[in-house]
């Protein structure tokens, strides 16, 4: 018999090397990507044979990825406060207060979280044909709030659920009113999960692409939904350089996210013991 | 005095909302129930006619093929997903932990188009895996990846596993220790251990995995539009074509339903059938 600690040896770099095996699968897409982003060449070809770095100032001049960029930043900077100034409200009404239809909101609004973005925005669409919208910037942020409101909602909730109350009961009975109350110290212990509720809901806004294809106009579109158009019609490596772009960018909010905020405990994955 | 301070206001907003998204809802449903004109914007009378055609073999099979895709994909996610997920909960150094934690999550907030492009460079004719594999003279002509079931399913794992981790996670890190402790000191192996303790005690985490997995790739568009490229077809990629080719929106509306309907069924059996798993908690 294989002595045991032999045996568990063994066991754990079998483990090791399937865990490695899965991390490479899941940045494979993202190494081809920065690969084909310095090939010289308009046409997609491994190993590149001469390099360059003149497809990221391509990406960086296209006038649809710039336009896309700015309508991005708009809507997402509406959504993702709209949604953290409701979603914040709610959460805290629903962790304090007993109200009628309590559950039936809450329901409707965890909801988007399970129907597809294309339900979503087809919904939306025909709803702003019926009331008589038009489709400009004012039917995406309405959508985007509603698709990034479960998430908000989630991240304020829990850090409601951790907060020691007793601070509040102690500021009440040192005769701060219930507005005092509220903005000296509920608000200020609630801090860390409100930014990384807004964090959250402004990459989720800023990435969404389904629903925003059914709701974006040519004069609305955001940034994904111009690099969609640009994949359909064109092959160079102008997307893969902004994909790199993206790539950075977004490893590097939530890096400082995991810094700032503790990943780990926001997504409640936080060893128990 | 006022028991629930600043209640009506704090609840007015939310409730707006929901108004607002039960009316977009109500407003697919509607449109399901209204007769197709052609040349037109505006839908015709009310008729049940949509919901007939949805058991014509062209959509029927576009249905399958959702379901089947779906299902693949949520059970392949599962199995990739686990052992990642058991490391991120598992591992104690903080630096290693973070770094593993980035590279689970950034993923999920890179949006589907990014990540499914980057699939089309992989998976490609010209793509890496087949240079590479043509280099090392493997193959002597490019395999056919995209295009294909196993292409888009490939992709919608790498889309899907992050979500299904984190929720594994959820789940295997809310698990007491002492229990597999205790199971260990009595002398059980740590194959025996994780059979008998750990992955029990985490069924309700892979349920959840398992059922968001299914819902997100039911949601999935740009990845079987631009890998699937028309020869792979999902219900998603049906609606849109039918609301912006042929502005037929009355049929899309239906399909959205039917779409629904068809979720909430599976999850529904999903749910029903690990009831007895679930029982298994111990608390």
């Amino acid at each position: 018999m294989i002595p045991r600690s032999t045996y568990q040896r063994v066991l754990r770099l079998v483990g090791l090397l399937t865990v490695l095996v899965i991390i490479a699968f899941l940045v494979l897409p993202a190494a081809v990507v920065t690969i084909a982003a310095f090939n010289d060449k308009p046409i997609l070809s491994f190993p590149p044979q001469t390099w360059s770095w003149r497809w990221f100032g391509r990406a960086l001049a296209y006038e649809d990825f710039r336009q896309g960029f700015f309508n991005g930043l708009i809507v997402t900077a509406w959504s993702s406060t709209i949604a953290l100034c409701v979603g914040g409200m709610f959460a805290f009404v629903i962790d304090r207060y007993k109200f009628p239809l309590k559950s039936a909101i809450e329901g409707i609004l965890i909801s988007p979280l399970v129907i597809p973005h294309f339900t979503v925005g087809l919904g939306f669409l025909i709803l702003a044909a019926q009331v008589g919208l038009s489709r400009g910037f004012a039917v995406v942020v309405i959508c985007h709030v509603i698709l990034v409101l479960p998430f908000v909602l989630r991240s304020v909730y829990v850090s409601l659920r951790n907060l020691d109350q007793s601070y509040e009961y102690a500021a009440a009975s040192l005769g701060a009113g219930p507005l005092r109350v509220l903005t000296t110290v509920t608000l200020p212990l609630l801090l860390p999960g409100l930014v990384s509720g807004w964090l959250f809901a402004a990459i989720l806004s800023f990435n969404e692409f389904t629903a925003s294809l059914f709701v974006t106009s040519q004069r609305t579109q955001t940034l994904p939904v111009a690099m969609y158009n640009y994949v359909r019609e064109f092959a160079d490596p102008s997307m893969a350089a902004l994909s790199v772009m993206y790539i950075v960018g977004t490893a590097a909010l939530i890096a400082f996210a995991n810094a700032f905020l503790g990943l780990g405990k926001v997504l409640n994955i936080e060893q128990s013991h | 005095m006022n028991q629930q301070p600043f209640l009506r206001i704090f609840t007015a907003p939310a409730t707006l909302c929901a108004i607002g998204f039960l009316a977009a809802m109500v407003a697919v449903l509607q449109y399901s129930l209204r007769a197709y004109v052609p040349g037109s914007l505006d839908p015709g009378g009310f008729t049940l006619a949509n919901f007939a055609d949805l058991l014509k073999p062209l959509y029927a099979r576009v249905f399958l093929d959702t379901v089947v895709v779906c299902a693949m994909t949520a059970v392949v996610t599962l199995i990739v997903g686990y052992p990642l997920a058991y490391a991120l909960v598992r591992v104690e150094q903080p630096v290693l932990r973070s770094i593993l934690l980035v590279i689970v999550v950034t993923p999920l907030f890179l949006g589907e188009v990014v990540r499914t492009y980057a699939w089309i460079i992989v998976l490609g004719n010209n793509g890496f895996i087949n240079s590479l594999l043509m280099s090392l003279g493997i193959i002597g002509k490019p395999l056919q990846l995209m295009f294909t079931p196993f292409g888009v399913v490939v992709a919608l794992v790498h889309v899907t596993l992050p979500v299904m981790v984190i929720m594994l996670a959820a789940g295997l890190s809310h698990i007491d220790r002492d229990y597999s402790r205790a199971a260990e000191s009595l002398g059980a192996g740590p194959i025996r251990v994780f059979l008998t303790v750990t992955l029990p005690l985490s069924l309700p985490g892979v349920v959840a995995g398992t059922t968001t997995a299914f819902a997100w790739t039911f949601s999935a568009f740009a990845t079987p539009q631009l890998i699937g490229g028309g020869r792979v077809n999902m219900i998603s990629n049906l609606v849109y074509q039918l609301g912006f080719s042929s502005f037929n929106f009355p049929f899309a509306a239906t399909l959205c339903v039917a779409g629904l309907a068809l979720t909430a069924l599976v999850l529904g059996l999903l749910q029903l059938a690990s009831r007895p798993l679930q029982k298994i908690e111990v608390h």
